[in-house]
């Protein structure tokens, strides 16, 4: 009836369920090895269809190999689904999953470390191929779990035409916070036809506010991912900054600002300038009616923003040829040819120096230079909160923000009340 | 004084109907409005530009976009699936309450509508662990599991096959018929207003169903269209207005269809349904 | 076996199927909530014991959860009398010889039939800051834009409003059945006595309405603790659980936290709300609506 004997009951269910499945694997000698993948997408566009393409392309290459790719909705429904399959005893091998999901997936036990697959030197420098600050949400411990894929950084959209009307210099985006609100006292427009600046504050408000520490050079937690440090001054600093661009020098509106909308709001010119992933780049360049920009994040202390984005993992539960053909596709997808291809299509950006150095990518960020942006920032970029119990730490940052944002709580109060809601949750992972 | 008591009468009668076609226009307006930025680019329904010109490009990407058609057939095979074992599950069950005098039937009957309150949406937690043992998750049957020992759907069969005349049975049992021709010939065809008015309230009930078919599924083979929709629509991935309008219209489309013909037997069938 | 004791194997065997079912879905998961509620979270390292209280001592020291409990008790009071009051007066109105009386009918109870994942979808653009439809109304009057899902005070009430357009037109139905079994002549004699209309309504219709009401009461009540569907579009609970509801916050604590017992900690607390409004239906109200 305990939730123990009911997982050990499921184990043996589903153990029963593996052996009886390898052994209709092994007598069907040809078979194709299927595998199963979950995929979160969190940025507008079609990028269902463009994944669906590069497994198809995948396939093709690839005939004894079979994948089933699941679109499951945003990085939450991604692992929820994927880890409910698992218990329920239809596992998938492999997801692109929340690269902060790490610490959840190897409490649960769920996914096998990439230096426990790979065996051959080859993979070995593969393995050493991808940007070093893209590893760092998918490494610890010393092993490598995550391999990045759909990956981003926060970067600054503004409207150069709203620029211009309000004579600014709209190749000259601010680099400073100081400069933020100055540029953005002269987009705002008295009658609230036009904002100067919005950064949302639904979906992944903590996210951004990685960013805004990082820039006031503040980390938001150890790499151990136990240790948080959400009440230190330079945080809370952070927290009163974003709180007073609206507040006190009302360049953005107050309250939260909607993740999902924020696109369209920039679009419509609503806003001069917007924070968003850089995973929205491709749909912003297709829909603008009007010139635009792409910058860095300004700095305070420093320049500064988390990465962010999706990680392939592996399972644990999987068979010999199941983990070989899904480090396959990892390797597939994540080669510099469709990392290339996957970038111009989104916005996402290349995860490896080898995919900014094909043909196809270095001409296209010659034609739209906007395209490395983001790439360009991963020099000043750090990790993505990421803690063990990450869901409910993440939601006690997300709460403070929100609660600051509204003016509910004050940044100190709502920031220390998190911090302690993170020490009661840590404290038996230290 | 009657005759100036019968105008102002008049007049609130006018009043009345103002305030009658007045709030049915607020009322229909949002969806008019979905309906209105289906077919245009999302920029003119932002706008609100109101002979901005029609498009089906909205209708195109949706589908393109997300499989609305798969989605559609998961919710017809669910709905249709589990409408018919709750007919079947919940008729022999009223039958045996209504014309059974057995032992614990009281007993029974309060554990039965035990459900009428605590509805399986309150115990996803636990259903989902039970249907994960069962091997059901993320498949169409395990979505209707749950609902298909129906408590209102007993109860309302129950309080028709009690209100029928007792001789009918008489008269059958002298025919020879068996216990369950009995059912068959006299209880059933007796209860079909009942039984189309439930069915028209379970259809719309589980086409609309959300949360447990969320938790449930984790595929485009059985996600029913409000997950599908819900998946779609994430404010996460980036609004495009009108062709979410488009997909919510896809979604909604079968059954609004459905009840604009068939207007008033809905009405009816909830009416009915709430009387009971 | 005599034919008497026969009806007992055949009640019970008819019964079965039903009988399978709802053990299996609704019984025994009640039951296994509460005992979960006693145990502590479990994962494939540190498995799941028996810790008495513990969750809810836990679940007290929640500031979220008595958040979400006020967000319940004022999402009820803000839905469900004005939804009741509306439908009545919508009943009252179609009852009528009412030209285009059908249209209007329609009009009013089509919300029911959408599903409230796709009403969310509607309204989370009316709702939307700047760009939004209301703020666009607004803006051609002058006013400027409100952030109404952003904003903890408004966002409750933005959600009520939609959730009263989406459940008048159902409790109407239910007025208008009751309606048409009061005899017209009851109005008739009213008129003659020259009684107002107003008055008319509170002595003799409102209270002969008294039982569909308190029907309705219960099934708005239930659909208030029951409906989350829009939370997930609209606002996912926030800002800072200013529109979180009791069984969005369970689902949170199942399928997003992994941590299922203190989900059922929150779940018996749901279930015995739902227990208490059972009670009181018998005991209370049972009584003084058939006082006619």
């Amino acid at each position: 009836m305990s939730a123990f004997y009911r997982s050990r009951l499921a184990g043996l269910v589903v153990s029963a369920f593996v052996v009886a499945m390898m052994l209709v694997v092994s007598t069907a000698v040809h078979a194709k090895t299927k595998l199963t993948m979950y995929y979160p997408v969190a940025v507008g566009g079609p990028l269902t269809k463009i994944v669906d393409g590069m497994v198809a392309d995948f396939m093709a290459k690839n005939p004894d190999i079979e994948v089933d790719a699941i679109y499951a909705g945003n990085y939450n429904d991604a692992r929820i689904k994927a880890l409910a399959a698992l218990k329920s005893g239809q596992p998938a091998q492999l997801s692109v999953m929340f690269s902060i999901d790490l610490y959840e997936l190897i409490e649960q036990d769920a996914i096998v470390a990439f230096d426990d697959i790979i065996q051959t030197d080859e993979e070995r420098a593969w393995l050493k191929s991808f940007y070093p600050t893209l590893m760092e949400n998918g490494v610890t411990g010393g092993k490598t779990w995550g391999i990045p894929f759909q990956r981003s950084t926060i970067v600054m959209y503004y409207n150069k035409d709203a620029f211009k009307a309000a004579g600014l210099d709209p190749e000259k985006a601010p680099a400073t916070w100081d400069e933020l609100i100055e540029t953005g006292k002269k987009l705002t427009k008295g009658d609230g036809s036009q904002w100067g600046l919005m950064i949302p504050s639904t979906g992944y408000p903590y996210w951004m506010f990685g960013a805004l520490t990082m820039q006031n050079d503040q980390v938001l937690m150890n790499s151990d991912g136990n240790e948080t440090n959400f009440g230190a001054p330079a945080t809370v600093e952070a927290l009163q900054f974003w709180k007073d661009l609206g507040g006190k020098h009302k360049v953005m509106p107050q309250g939260t600002i909607e993740w999902g909308t924020l696109r369209q709001n920039f679009l419509e010119g609503k806003t001069a300038i917007m924070w968003h992933s850089t995973g929205n780049l491709t749909a912003v360049k297709k829909k603008a009616s009007f010139d635009f920009g792409v910058a860095m994040l300004p700095a305070n202390k420093r320049r500064g923003t988390p990465t962010g984005g999706g990680n392939f993992y592996i399972f644990k539960q999987t068979s010999p040829e199941e983990r070989t053909a899904a480090m396959k596709l990892v390797k597939f997808m994540t080669s510099p040819e469709q990392s290339a291809k996957w970038s111009m299509q989104t916005g996402y950006m290349g995860i490896s120096q080898a995919a900014y150095d094909t043909q196809e990518l270095m001409e296209y960020v010659k034609g739209f230079p906007y395209a490395a942006v983001a790439r360009d920032q991963l020099q000043f970029a750090t990790a993505e909160l990421a803690t063990y119990q990450t869901g409910r730490i993440r939601k006690a940052l997300d709460d403070a923000i929100q609660a600051a944002l509204t003016g509910a709580k004050s940044p100190e109060d709502a920031l220390g009340e998190a911090q302690s809601t993170a020490d009661r949750l840590l404290k038996s992972y230290r | 004084m009657t005759g100036t008591r019968l105008t102002s009468r008049d007049f609130a009668d006018y009043l009345e109907i103002v305030a009658a076609w007045v709030l049915a226009i607020l009322w229909i307006s949002p969806l008019l409005y979905a309906i209105w930025a289906a077919f245009h680019s999302s920029h003119h329904a932002i706008n609100f530009e109101l002979l901005s010109p029609l498009t089906l490009d909205n209708f195109r990407e949706a589908m393109s976009q997300a499989p609305f058609l798969r989605y559609g057939l998961n919710t017809f095979i669910l709905v249709s699936m589990l409408l018919t074992a709750q007919l079947i599950v919940c008729t022999l069950a009223a039958y045996a309450f209504a014309r059974f005098d057995f032992r614990g039937s009281e007993i029974a009957f309060a554990l039965v509508l035990v459900q009428l309150m605590i509805t399986p949406e309150i115990l996803i937690v636990e259903n989902y662990g039970t249907l994960a043992k069962l091997g059901f998750v993320d498949t169409i049957t395990g979505i209707g599991l749950p609902y298909m020992a129906s408590a209102f759907g007993i109860f309302l069969l129950r309080q028709t096959f009690k209100s029928t005349p007792k001789e009918l049975e008489e008269a059958a049992r002298l025919e020879g018929c068996g216990l369950f021709g009995i059912l068959f010939r006299v209880y059933i065809p007796l209860a079909r207003p009942t039984y189309l008015a439930y069915g028209l309230v379970s259809i719309s009930h589980h086409w609309n169903n959300f949360l447990w078919p969320l938790v449930i599924t984790n595929s485009v083979e059985t996600r029913p269209l409000t997950v599908g929709l819900g998946v779609f629509g994430a404010p996460e991935s980036g609004v495009d207005w009108s062709i979410i309008s488009a997909a919510t219209l896809l979604s909604v489309a079968p059954l609004l269809i459905a009840f604009l013909l068939f207007q008033r037997q809905f009405v009816q069938s909830f009416m009915y349904a709430g009387i009971k | 076996m005599s034919r008497a004791n026969m009806r007992h194997v055949y009640g019970w065997l008819l019964l079965m199927p039903a009988a399978i079912l709802l053990v299996a879905f609704t019984h025994y998961p009640t039951i296994a909530t509460i005992i979960d509620s006693f145990f502590s979270k479990g994962n494939p390292v540190r498995p799941s014991r028996f810790i008495g209280l513990d969750n809810y001592r836990l679940m007290t020291d929640d500031p979220i959860f008595w958040k979400v409990l006020a967000n319940n008790m004022w999402f009820a009071i803000g839905t469900i009398p004005t939804s009741i009051a509306l439908a009545i007066a919508m009943a009252l109105m179609v009852n009528k010889a009412l030209p285009g009386r059908s249209l209007v009918r329609m009009a009013y109870f089509t919300p029911t039939i959408l599903p409230m994942i796709a009403v969310a979808n509607i309204w989370l653009f009316f709702y939307t800051p700047d760009i939004g439809l209301i703020d666009q109304v607004a803006g051609l009057f002058g006013f400027s834009g409100h952030n109404w899902l952003g904003d903890p005070d408004t966002v409750l009430p933005a959600i009520i409003i939609m959730t009263i357009w989406k459940e008048a037109g159902f409790f109407m139905i239910f007025y208008l059945a009751a309606l048409q079994q009061i005899p017209p002549e009851l109005a008739e004699a009213a008129r003659l006595e020259g009684a107002s209309r107003w008055y008319y309504f509170r002595r003799v219709l409102f209270p002969l309405l008294m039982p569909t009401t308190l029907f309705v009461l219960i099934n708005a009540v239930l659909n208030s603790f029951k409906l989350v569907d829009h939370l997930f579009v609209l606002t996912k609970g926030g800002p800072d659980n200013a529109s979180n509801l009791l069984l969005y916050y369970i689902f949170e604590s199942a399928f997003s936290y992994f941590d299922t017992t203190y989900a059922a900690t929150l779940t018996v607390v749901l279930l015995g709300l739902l227990a208490f409004m059972a009670l009181a239906q018998f005991f209370v109200l049972d009584r003084r609506v058939h006082y006619r």
